[in-house]
Parts: C-alpha cells; sequence; structure tokens
C-alpha cells in the first residue's frame, strides 16, 4: 500500500508544484492539498479539501483519510491575499500548533516534513561568518517571518519530544529564487533600482525552485540507503554572491541609503505596494547570511543541482534586463580598450598590477 | 634596502609586471632604467613619423625642413636616451635652432609640432613603463569583471582578486615605504595546509594585522594568504565591515577559526585583542593575557601547527598617552585613544608616525602530536598558551635589543 500525503499551504504555486511532482512518486498513492483559499494552478490528480490549517478540522481529516505523511509548507512570510502581518502571524502560529496538535492525535502519522527558512539565524555582526545547523543565534529574530519560524520550530521540537515515533524533518531554505518564484527578495531584487545599506555589501545565497521542490521530495519520503532525512537540515546552493556582484549581475544600479533612513525607505517602498521591506529583510540586506550545507549533503544525500550564482543566473534569465544589462557594459569596457588601440583580448584573465586607479569603481 | 629617508608613496604606482619586488633602490634612477629599453623602441616610432611625414608636414614641402626634422628628432633619441619626454620637443627646437640651416619662423614651428607629435606617441609607453599595452588590458578585463559581477567570493565573503589587485597594493607602499618593514622566519608558515599565526597587537589603530597581511602576501614562497580573525566591532562599522570581509578577515571565533583551519588556510589571531592594541605607552611591548587560549585548543582540534609572530614597531605609531573612556562610552568602542597629536590635530592627527618595523615569524610549535580529546585538557591548553605567549615575549625583547632606533 502506497503513501497518502497531506500537504498544507498548496494555494501557493509553489507547493502546487510540489503536489503535482509528488502524485508522480511511485510509492505516493494520494496527494490531499489543504488551504484556507482554493488554488489558482492545477493539483493534477490530488485532492483538494478547502479547510483552515487553524480549524480543528483538520484533526479528523487525518484520521479519516489515513494521512502517513503530512508536508507542512503553510509557514510563510508574505500574505496571499489580503490581510496584514497579524493574518499571517496567526496562520504561521496558530496554523502550526493546530496541525502538530492534530498530528498528534492522528497515530498513522509517520513522517513530518516542515518548511522553514535561514533566517531563524538572524543576521547581527556578532555571528560567525558561516552557520551549521547547531548555531546558536547571537541576536534571535525580533519579529516577522523570522520569528514566527523560530516559534513553529519550537512547536515541532515539542511535537517530536511527544512523538518520537514520528520522523520529523525541518528544512530550512535560504532564500528560494527562480524563474517562477515571487518571494520579498524576488521583488526585491525586480525593483529598477536596488536600495542598499551604505557601507555594507552583505553575503547572501539562494536556493533554485527546483531544488526546493527535489529536497522536499526526498525528505517526504523513505531515507536512501545510508542517509538520513529526520533532522534538521540548511538547505542552500553551493557558493555565495555578494548584493552588489548580484546587482551587477541582474545590471540594476544601486542606490546606498545611509542605516537610519533605510527603514523610511522600507516602509516607503511597502506603502507603494513595490516590495515588503520588512525590517527582517533589511538585516538581512545589512549583515547576509551563509549557512553550512554539510549536513545536507552527507546526511541528507542531496545535492542542489544549481549553485548560488547558477540559481541567480536562472533567475536573471527570467527577468528584463536592468538599467546596466552587464553585457552591455562589458562591450562598453571593450570599446574603450579599442579606443586605446589594444588588439589583445582583454578578457584574458591575467595578472595586472598595480591597478589602484579601479579602486574607485569598487566599494 | 634604502631604509635611511623615506621615500614618496607614489613611486610605487607604475611599478611593473606580477608580484616580483624587484625594483632599483631610489625613485628617480627608475626612469634611466626604464630609458635604456625605451630608448630601443624608440626608433622605430620615430622614424615612420619623421622620414615619409606628409601628414604632419603638408604646408612645407620642402626638402630641408624633413631634413632637419629627422636630425632633430635623431639627435633628441640618440642623444639622450634617459630623458624624460618632456624634453624632447625642446630638446628637438633646440638642435633644429642650432643646426642654423632652419627657416626661423613656420619652419621651426612645424618641426616642433612633428616632435611633439612623435613625442607623444612615446608618452604612453614612457608613463607606463614598457609593455603598457598588456597591462592597460589586464586593467580593462580586471574593470569589466568587476563591472559586470564575475568575480567569486568565498563564504567568508573574501574577495581573492579584489585583495590582490587593490587591497594590498594600496598598503604596499605602506608596508615598503612608510613602515620599511623587514620581513623574518616568513619559511615558518608551512607552504600548504592550515597553520594559526599569533601575533602580539598593538598600535591603537590594527595597522599591525593589515602589514602582517602583506608581509605573508608578499614575501612568503608560496604567495599565500593570511586570514585574520577581528574583533566584532569591525563587523559593526559600515565600509570597515565589508572592506575587511572582502580582504579576507573574519570574526574571531572558535566557529570560523576552525572552518578557516579545516580548509587549510593560514589564519592570524591577535589574542591580545583589545587589551593589546588599547595598552597606555608606558606598557608597550608588554604582552597581555592571551584571552582564554581558545586558539590554542582551536589549533589543536584542527592540527595545525602554530606559528608565533612577533611584531615591532607598531607600539610607537600612535603613543597613547591616554584614554578618555567617556568619550569611548559614549561612541561605543573599547578605548578612545588620545595621542600627542589625536584629538588635537583632527584627521592629522589620525596620521601614524613613521617607525621602522620588524616582523618576525617564530618557529612553528607542531600540534598534531596530541590526541584530539587533549583540546579539552585546561593544563596543556595553559602550558601551550604560555609557550606561544613566552616565545612572542623573547622575541619582542630580542628584537628590541637589535633595534638601533624607533624610526630607523
Amino acid at each position: 500500500m502506497g503513501r497518502t500525503v497531506l500537504v498544507t499551504g498548496v494555494a501557493r504555486p509553489l507547493v502546487g508544484r510540489l503536489v503535482r511532482r509528488l502524485l508522480r512518486e511511485p510509492d505516493v498513492d494520494r496527494v490531499i492539498g489543504v488551504d484556507a483559499r482554493a488554488p489558482e494552478h492545477r493539483l493534477g490528480g490530488a485532492e483538494f479539501i478547502p479547510a483552515d490549517i487553524r480549524h480543528p478540522v483538520l484533526a479528523r481529516i487525518l484520521v479519516e483519510h489515513g494521512v502517513d505523511t503530512v508536508m507542512h509548507m503553510d509557514v510563510t512570510g508574505t500574505p496571499l491575499a489580503r490581510g496584514g502581518r497579524a493574518a499571517v502571524k496567526e496562520n504561521n502560529v496558530i496554523g502550526s500548533m493546530q496541525l502538530l496538535g492534530a498530528c498528534q492525535q492522528a497515530p498513522r502519522v509517520r513522517r513530518l516534513v516542515v518548511k522553514s527558512t535561514t533566517s531563524v539565524y538572524g543576521s547581527a555582526p556578532r555571528d560567525p561568518a558561516v552557520f551549521s545547523e547547531s548555531t546558536p543565534p547571537k541576536a534571535l529574530p525580533s519579529g516577522g517571518f523570522a520569528k514566527d519560524a523560530v516559534e513553529v520550530e519550537g512547536y515541532v521540537r515539542g511535537f517530536a519530544r511527544r512523538r518520537p515515533d514520528v520522523a520529523v524533518c525541518v528544512l530550512r531554505f535560504a532564500n528560494i529564487l527562480g524563474p517562477r518564484v515571487d518571494t520579498p527578495l524576488a521583488e526585491y531584487l525586480a525593483l529598477p533600482a536596488l536600495p542598499t545599506v551604505l557601507g555594507y555589501d552583505p553575503r547572501l545565497q539562494f536556493v533554485h525552485e527546483d531544488d526546493v521542490i527535489d529536497v522536499l521530495v526526498l525528505a517526504a519520503g523513505e531515507p536512501r540507503r545510508g542517509t538520513i532525512n529526520s533532522g534538521t537540515f540548511n538547505i542552500a546552493g553551493e557558493g555565495v554572491l555578494l548584493l552588489s556582484q548580484a546587482a551587477r549581475r541582474l545590471g540594476r544600479p544601486t542606490v546606498p541609503v545611509p542605516l537610519p533612513a533605510v527603514t523610511w525607505v522600507g516602509s516607503a517602498l511597502r506603502s507603494a505596494g513595490m516590495t515588503d521591506f520588512s525590517p527582517e529583510q533589511i538585516r538581512l540586506l545589512t549583515h547576509g547570511r551563509v549557512v553550512e550545507t554539510a549536513q545536507m549533503r552527507e546526511l541528507l544525500g542531496f545535492t542542489p543541482r544549481y549553485s548560488t550564482p547558477a540559481a541567480f543566473a536562472d533567475f536573471a534569465a527570467g527577468r528584463t534586463a536592468g538599467l546596466l544589462p552587464p553585457g552591455e557594459v562589458g562591450r562598453a569596457v571593450d570599446a574603450v580598450g579599442e579606443l586605446l588601440g589594444l588588439t589583445d583580448d582583454v578578457r584574458a584573465p591575467a595578472k595586472a598590477d598595480g591597478v589602484a586607479k579601479e579602486s574607485v569603481h569598487d566599494g | 634596502m634604502a631604509d635611511a629617508k623615506v621615500i614618496p608613496f607614489d613611486d610605487d604606482r607604475s611599478r611593473g609586471g606580477g608580484k616580483p619586488r624587484r625594483r632599483p633602490g631610489a625613485g628617480r634612477p627608475r626612469r634611466a632604467g626604464d630609458g635604456g629599453a625605451a630608448g630601443a623602441e624608440a626608433p622605430l616610432s620615430a622614424l615612420p613619423g619623421a622620414q615619409r611625414s606628409p601628414d604632419g608636414a603638408d604646408g612645407d614641402g620642402d626638402g630641408d625642413g624633413d631634413g632637419d626634422r629627422t636630425g632633430a628628432a635623431d639627435a633628441a633619441e640618440g642623444g639622450r636616451p634617459g630623458d624624460a619626454d618632456a624634453a624632447d620637443p625642446t630638446g628637438a627646437a633646440h638642435t633644429a635652432a642650432a643646426a642654423g640651416t632652419a627657416p626661423p619662423g613656420a619652419g621651426a614651428a612645424e618641426a616642433v609640432a612633428s616632435a611633439l607629435q612623435s613625442a607623444l606617441v612615446d608618452v604612453l609607453p614612457r608613463l607606463l613603463g614598457g609593455g603598457w599595452e598588456r597591462r592597460a588590458a589586464d586593467a580593462l578585463g580586471f574593470l569589466r569583471r568587476r563591472l559586470t559581477g564575475d568575480y567569486e567570493v568565498d563564504e567568508f565573503g573574501f574577495d581573492a582578486e579584489l585583495t590582490d589587485q587593490v587591497l594590498v597594493p594600496l598598503f604596499r607602499p605602506v608596508f615598503e615605504k612608510y613602515f620599511r618593514v623587514t620581513v623574518k622566519g616568513v619559511e615558518n608558515i608551512p607552504d600548504t595546509g592550515g597553520a594559526l599565526v599569533v601575533c602580539n597587537h598593538s598600535g591603537t589603530l590594527p595597522w599591525d594585522g593589515l602589514m602582517a597581511q602583506v608581509a605573508v602576501r608578499d614575501h612568503h614562497p608560496a604567495d599565500r594568504h593570511l586570514r585574520l580573525l577581528a574583533a566584532d566591532l569591525v563587523f559593526a562599522l559600515p565600509f570597515v565591515n565589508q572592506l575587511a570581509r572582502k580582504g579576507g578577515h573574519t570574526l574571531a571565533c572558535a566557529d570560523d577559526a576552525a572552518r578557516l583551519l579545516a580548509r587549510g588556510e593560514v589564519v592570524g589571531v591577535m589574542p591580545e585583542g583589545f587589551k593589546g592594541i588599547g595598552k597606555p605607552f608606558a606598557d608597550r611591548y608588554k604582552l597581555q593575557r592571551f584571552g582564554r587560549g581558545g586558539f590554542v585548543s582551536t589549533a589543536l582540534r584542527a592540527g595545525a601547527p602554530i606559528v608565533p609572530c612577533s611584531i615591532v614597531g607598531a607600539e610607537e605609531i600612535y603613543p597613547m598617552i591616554g584614554n578618555a573612556r567617556t568619550v569611548a562610552r559614549l561612541l561605543g568602542l573599547p578605548y578612545f585613544p588620545v595621542t600627542p597629536t589625536f584629538p588635537w590635530l583632527g584627521a592629522l592627527g589620525a596620521v601614524p608616525l613613521p617607525t621602522k618595523w620588524t616582523i618576525e615569524f617564530g618557529e612553528p610549535i607542531p600540534t598534531d602530536g596530541h590526541p584530539p580529546e587533549a583540546a579539552d585538557d585546561p593544563m596543556l591548553m595553559f602550558n601551550l598558551t604560555d609557550q606561544v605567549r613566552e616565545t612572542i615575549q623573547h622575541t619582542l625583547y630580542k628584537l628590541l635589543v637589535e633595534r638601533r632606533s624607533v624610526f630607523f
């Protein structure tokens, strides 16, 4: 007999993709999608049950359908429709509590997968450069989505203690990027000019949406030989991009804003509906965040197909070019070379020395 | 090296190729050395302009004018190959006038213009030295990679290209010309694999760390990068934090140090921390407490050798005669130095004194002989910490005895 998987938050496009993918898994019999709102995208052969996860009806659904795998994808930073931060927080925290309570009552549940985020580590100047799964954060996130995720993870740990027979897997995702996703960071990177924090150049890490789906499917199934898929794992593509570097690869000019003024710019952008520039995102764009992924590779046995630069390149390819497309900038530099009568290939990587005048272009 | 006098910085700007530290002893004679090479090339560029000169001398037409110009150019080129470019046109004009056959008015002007043109062709190569095309192309390639974001940083934010092309060259004149650093025993840092360099810390502002970084980068036979561990204050300050990260520095914590050592990097640590760098002038060259010795257990767990490093000269760059604690507390700084010049002369007071420095790397202390659980043995940790501390302190005393004076 195959498995029955319950997925929450299916009204989100990325979760819709996950549902369609799970249906293709050979050992999955049924997929049940749950969300308060009806999804606008297809769910394939999955059953959709309109239910709010904050409602106790969930316990009945779990028992009635004999669900053995629960994938909690409904921990999100942005509201899907209207509704402010308070509604999102209630859905994240109260919804998770209800779901975990329902799981505790359902004897057939064997596996729980929770989508979390690397923002549980916060970001502060006193943090180590690279967070491993066991690094305690120096400054806990004070609010917003990150705090919700910290609280949800706390409840999940409590659940794991009370139901040791359930395999619990918490996946902490770095910022998700890809041609189709719609995360706050993707919205930010879509701005015509990127406001940055003056004097800071954060290190960023991305994970591609295809890899997100793959690793969720991996966590939902039985562990492969020699791997463990219960526990907490950081999920991120290999490598690091600096924000300045990302902006140049995207061809968007940056507008450095002094730190005290950043919050004003953020709230102005938010009220203009351009992007959700939350305090937490400002902290990310100030100090950056890099996580260690050794456990993902060695224990979970998952290797992302996209590195951080590759995920970013795929994201950039799906967006319109900015004001300073890298190709044009490169050609302009080549033109200067021709003007000087340089016939050599200026792209040839050679060891130049003492080019102090170029330091002006670098911050 | 010519230590006795302070040589201006800008001499270093146009230095040629690669990393080699080959450079003539003083500033001026370099011209002559280059001039020899340029003089060999000069006829190539001067002859076509001078002999078939219809482009430059349309209205002139006369044979004598042409001949004169060639002679003038030849005289200028051949007579003083070492002369700077600016000397060329005047030299040509003088020779033309001295030849006597030249027409007094328009012809002389033409001759000057043409000589100027042929001189201009030479200006760029002479100004930038031989092989300027190659270097201009390299610079443009670098610029291109920068502007299009086509470079890599590691997980600590270390940008090796920026460090080698911009940051180290920026500090190299300070290292070579201002502090005239003598480096000893740099080969004690292994060519491959991790190592922990433990330095004394002094000088109010962390110039000593930067100089140690340049020392390792420029003088180590394997061209290694020193990855310094810095205080959290560095990463809280705007601008400073991003330059520190791009230069390969990271936060001084056991996690980062262990991660760097595991990657086989050379890690530099100043265990004295603020106690060392912010100590009063009267306590100079007295090593402060070495923290809790956490660096020893980190090195021991990684099996990396510990290389003691003693830096002499940094103590005197800002003689700290007082510490304005209230100001420091208001600004959130660990100390606020008062030197004979600092708050009084404003930014000018922040210019360090040009002391003569010596950086000596001592014999590496191996740690791989201990079992891994030895890292939890506090007695062994204290003993190793003391051994490192004593080594550095004794080397400091030895170097101080050898030192002729603070400034020379």
